[in-house]
């Protein structure tokens, strides 16, 4: 049964990708609640280089600052990040 | 184990800190080692101008209590302070300043140096070189991987 409401996530972008994206972050009203679903609506918003980078090599997807592997379920008020790999301190 | 974690821009006061670590110590650390770590001057080699170093709030600092913990598994340690700045970096310029206190040397020096190289690779920062011929956003380097790796069992 699909829900009546938008689910609205916060989608964040560091290092490399925040420049590929063009901004470090991006509230979305996604049907498909869920990882997919936000790379699906994301494919309407970021150029063509930035939605490549977004599944670049190393590149990890956080939901909640938790790294996260395959699709996953999204919730109203998530955060979902996009990780470029880590430099270290 | 009592830790300190703070990731700024401002620069730090590595003698500030020290005074701070002592006045909790109360007596109880027979040693303490401090690293503070250095942005580089590059001029003449390959002509890196400065950093800019960016973190995710929140999971940056998770990442390094997770390498603190680590730490405390393996040595008696009684203090950690990791301070860590974040933004632009110019040449000579402090970058990163550990604090290990236990109540003996051999600890302390092992914890600190330990803690440096899984930050140097573990820790959730982003670092762009800024060069003549433009930015470049970096990784770890193979050495940096060796050194963390060579703690290896220990590495969870």
């Amino acid at each position: 049964m699909s829900s009546a409401t938008c689910t609205v996530v916060t989608v964040r972008f560091f290092g490399s990708l925040r420049e590929a994206a063009g901004r470090g972050d991006v509230n979305l009203e996604v049907d498909d609640a869920s990882i997919s679903g936000v790379r699906a609506r994301l494919a309407g918003l970021l150029c063509a280089d930035g939605l490549r980078a977004l599944s670049g090599q190393g590149v990890r997807v956080c939901v909640n600052q938790t790294i996260v592997r395959g699709d996953v379920g999204l919730r109203t008020g998530d955060e979902v990040a996009f990780l470029p790999p880590v430099t270290g301190g | 184990m009592h830790t300190d974690i703070r990731i700024e821009t401002a620069d730090f006061d590595v003698s500030a800190e020290w005074t701070a670590l002592r006045a909790r110590l109360a007596g109880r650390a027979g040693a303490v080692v401090a690293f503070a770590g250095i942005v580089r001057d590059h001029a003449g080699v390959d002509r890196v101008s400065g950093l800019y170093l960016e973190h995710y709030p929140g999971m940056t600092e998770a990442s390094i209590e997770k390498i603190l913990a680590k730490a405390s598994a393996r040595w008696e340690l009684i203090d950690t302070v990791v301070i860590h700045r974040v933004g632009e970096l110019a040449p000579r310029e402090q970058i990163v300043l550990v604090l290990v206190a236990a109540a003996h040397r051999p600890d302390a020096f092992a914890a600190c140096e330990f803690v440096m190289d899984y930050l140097k690779t573990d820790a959730v920062f982003w670092k762009k070189e800024h060069r003549p011929g433009g930015d470049a956003w970096i990784g770890a380097t193979a050495g940096d991987r060796e050194r963390r790796n060579g703690w290896a069992p220990d590495d969870g």
